[in-house]
């Protein structure tokens, strides 16, 4: 086999105390599509910046064609032939200019560009550059007008203009439809065929499926597998992607007892199988399933953030439909949504004032919130839940993440729920903050139902007495967590049974 | 607490006071009752006006047609009385539904149809600086004015109405305390425990800061916000209801510098406390806070035309004071 086109050797790279990537090594051969996977903060998105010149490397070596490639921008990375498609379609366009414009808008900077602005070469490069790749979309479309996947198209078409040796797609079908998505394969195939090294990184196990040549699977900031021969081990991938640290945990897995929450033949996207789920008193069930299957869109569907396409849902005997948040707060569904900073704390509240945000409205005498019930509640939690802090009013930048998100929680857990659901709720949080979390979920189970989606299989495998698994926006498995059967697991993580269900 | 802390906390209040102290020793009869009471009526109006804006800054909007808003009302109200011989009565609600409405419209634009705050209240701004002039041809309205259609307006402002702008209260001294800044007043401690106390007013202010964690916890995020704007234009029009009682015509050449004015107490509001966020104290102090700089260097024979200059340079200190040595205004 001929030399790698493109190589990283230990690879290092750390933002403050943070090591993200702890000595990468990975290499890139021409004419093959190498798929890396890696589940959040696995440090994909890192590794892609430094190879597209965004971030400089703390250590190791990058090579191109056997020669030192170390960009010191974005464009310098495009000159010397890497290439990257990044995985925000709309940064890869400029959206207020046409798609001629936008074709050959790489030569309107750096030394070589002319001052003035000449439309007519404008087009003529752009119908070169359209026709090497054999884009079919009108040129003098404004880019507004185009469907995300044209967009794409554009912007891959874009850097293919420069006859790359190596192409990076960062999670570039995660907007698209399948329809869509199809269109790019075929793209990928083409270029494969014309022997660009392609670095494509997904978690979408049919992207792979229909794509890799290889796959190289990235944990934790290290490379954790590499797997070349096939038929290609999937379940192997998926397995190093998510670690083999699993180790049983002491759970005595409890069965629920009355249904609290059921849902039946529910569809949550388009040309996903319906599927049906029940949850009893007392029991606590994790979602698990990769980035992207759907685990969001059911958390939200179930609180009433969007609308379920079909099917029907019932809580302690009636008919549940909310048509807002505030609904399913009064119905006694809570959700602990994922990513804390964007969408759970208010950073310009203090703690108490953070924890009091949803029961305002309970607590209040005439509308007047008194400030007394509220510090109370806050101590309380803070004691319950073990929260590190100095006092009930500390700012909540002043707390670690784990803290934050233990504040999270007890924001929820100071009233009473009939179905609590956490989406990623371990995410950014240490250990011992996670096991007091999940001790606190298990202690206080009784009386309600409690769903927590994640995408880590050791955290279902901690803190959960029954464990779904999700792909494709369905349920596509069910294990009781007392002697999982972990190689049925992953497989279903997969998405391996599928294909006898479609 | 460090110094630097403290600085953040009390260095506006303690720079108010340092200025009263100043102003004191340096003039005669600055620190007089009818002095205090003279700049509180000064800035009774922006007042008013910047506690209505403050109720938008803090939902993460802005309303830029505060100014137009009152001088409509004001226009609306001598219309009313002179041209269509109403009472006081009928020009006081005539204005509140102005000030409804507008903030209704704003709120609409800004919910609904995802206009930017700032783009879709300046269009609502020269709108009605436009529409108030249409009904009298852009004449100014007063008794005895002629109309369009050569007819002679004998409607006249109404002695109720004028008391608004006119009539004192006693308090200690005899007839010292101006209608304006009992209104004013009265706002400033509604609008405050109303953005402090109720939940109302928390629920404001969290989806000011994120309206994603706002919605998640239940919160109707759309309703706050017009709910914002509909409170700043009612301010804005009962501003507009003294400027005509104070005046007693409706002057199309008044009211120019309301909106600058009343943003800027608004703003230097921040710096107040530390809060380094919108709050209708810190709203309050910062009207003041111009009032008395305006009025001490008035005492001092400083030119009008520094005017505008000392104004600005204070919106600048106070917006160091909020971003530059607060941590909080840092994201």
């Amino acid at each position: 086999m001929a030399d790698p086109v493109f190589r990283i050797a230990d690879l290092r790279k750390s933002f403050g105390p943070t090591q993200v990537l702890d000595g990468v090594s990975l290499e890139l051969n021409a004419g093959e599509v190498t798929v890396l996977m890696g589940a959040n903060g696995a440090g994909k998105s890192t590794l892609v910046r430094i190879v597209s010149g965004v971030y400089d490397r703390d250590g190791g070596t990058i090579t191109l064609d056997g020669k030192n490639f170390s960009p010191a921008s974005p464009a310098d990375a495009i000159r010397a032939g890497v290439v990257t498609v990044h995985q925000n379609i709309n940064d890869g366009v400029v959206v207020a200019l046409d798609v001629a414009t936008n074709l050959t808008l790489d030569r309107l900077n750096g030394s070589g560009a002319r001052l003035f602005f000449n439309p007519r070469s404008v087009r003529r490069q752009a119908r070169e550059v359209a026709a090497r790749m054999g884009l079919e979309v009108d040129l003098n479309a404004e880019i507004s007008a185009l469907s995300l996947a044209d967009r794409q198209m554009v912007a891959i078409a874009r850097a293919m203009a420069h006859e790359p040796k190596v192409l990076i797609l960062d999670e570039p079908t995660s907007s698209l439809s399948s329809a869509e998505a199809n269109r790019l394969f075929e793209v990928v195939d083409r270029l494969r065929e014309r022997g660009v090294a392609i670095l494509y990184i997904s978690h979408r196990m049919s992207d792979i499926r229909r794509l890799a040549d290889r796959i190289v699977t990235l944990r934790d900031g290290r490379i954790t597998g590499t797997f070349n021969s096939k038929p290609l081990d999937y379940e192997g991938a998926v397995n190093a992607m998510l670690g083999q640290t699993i180790h049983r945990a002491e759970i005595a897995a409890r069965d629920g007892a009355h249904t609290i929450f059921s849902a039946e033949h529910l569809r949550i996207a388009d040309h996903a199988r319906p599927f049906s789920l029940g949850l009893g008193d007392g029991e606590i069930v994790a979602i698990t399933g990769l980035v992207g299957v759907g685990k969001t869109a059911l958390a939200e569907t179930l609180f009433g953030v969007r609308a379920p396409l079909g099917g029907m849902m019932n809580l302690n005997g009636n008919a549940y439909a909310p048509q807002s948040t505030a609904e399913a707060i009064k119905a006694g569904v809570f959700l602990v949504a994922k990513d804390r900073a964007e969408s759970g704390i208010i950073k310009d509240f203090n703690l108490y004032e953070n924890l009091s945000l949803p029961f305002l409205d309970r607590i209040s005498r005439l509308s007047v919130v008194p400030r007394r019930t509220e510090r109370a509640v806050a101590r309380e939690a803070i004691s319950e839940l073990g929260i590190v802090c100095r006092t009930e009013r500390d700012d909540m930048a002043t707390l670690s993440g784990g803290n934050q998100q233990k504040v999270m929680v007890a924001r929820w857990m100071s009233q009473p729920a009939s179905l609590f659901i956490l989406d990623e709720p371990f995410q950014g949080v240490d250990i011992a903050a996670r096991r007091d979390i999940a001790n606190k979920l298990r202690e206080s189970a009784r009386g309600r139902a409690t769903l927590i989606f994640v995408t880590e299989l050791d955290e279902a495998l901690e803190t959960a007495d029954r464990i779904l698994v999700m792909s494709e926006h369905t349920i596509v498995g069910e294990h009781r967590n007392a002697d999982v059967d972990i190689d049925r697991l992953l497989a279903e993580i997969a998405g391996q049974n599928l294909k006898g269900a479609a | 607490m460090t110094l630097r802390d403290f600085a953040i906390r009390y260095g506006f209040l303690a720079l108010l006071v340092g200025l009263v102290i100043f102003f004191s020793l340096a003039t005669d009869g600055f620190a007089s009752p009818q002095a205090a009471v003279f700049i509180f009526q000064s800035v009774a109006i922006t007042g008013v006006l910047a506690l209505g804006v403050t109720a938008t800054l803090v939902v993460g909007g802005f309303d830029l047609s505060i100014g137009s808003v009152a001088t409509t009302a004001m226009m609306a109200a001598a219309y009313v009385m002179v041209i269509m011989e109403q009472n006081a009565f009928v020009a006081v609600v005539t204005c509140l539904v102005i000030g409804v409405v507008v903030g209704l419209i704003n709120g609409y634009l800004i919910v609904y149809m995802r206009v930017p705050d700032l783009l879709a209240t300046l269009g609502m701004m020269f709108l009605l600086v436009g529409l108030q002039r249409i009904p009298t041809e852009g004449r100014s309205i007063a008794t005895g004015m002629t109309l369009p259609d050569g007819s002679t307006a004998n409607g006249t402002f109404s002695a109720g109405f004028l008391a608004l702008g006119r009539h004192r209260f006693d308090f200690f001294l005899p007839n010292l305390i101006p209608v304006s800044v009992v209104v004013l007043l009265v706002l400033a401690v509604l609008i405050w425990f109303f953005l402090e106390y109720t939940r109302f007013g928390r629920m404001m202010y969290a989806v000011g800061s994120n309206p994603k964690a706002a919605e998640l916890a239940g919160a109707p995020v759309k309703a706050y916000k017009i709910w914002a704007y509909v409170i700043s234009g009612v301010f804005a029009s009962i501003g507009g209801i003294l400027l005509a009682a104070r005046l007693g015509r409706g002057d199309i050449a008044s009211g120019n510098n309301l909106l600058l004015d009343s943003v800027a107490a608004a703003l230097i509001g921040f710096a107040v406390l530390g809060a380094a966020k919108p709050n209708a104290f810190g709203t309050a102090v910062g009207a003041l806070f111009v009032g008395i700089l305006l009025q001490g260097l008035t005492m001092m024979n400083a030119p009008y035309y520094t005017q505008d200059f000392v104004k600005g340079a204070v919106l600048v200190v106070a917006l160091v004071f909020t971003f530059a040595l607060s941590n909080k205004g840092r994201t």
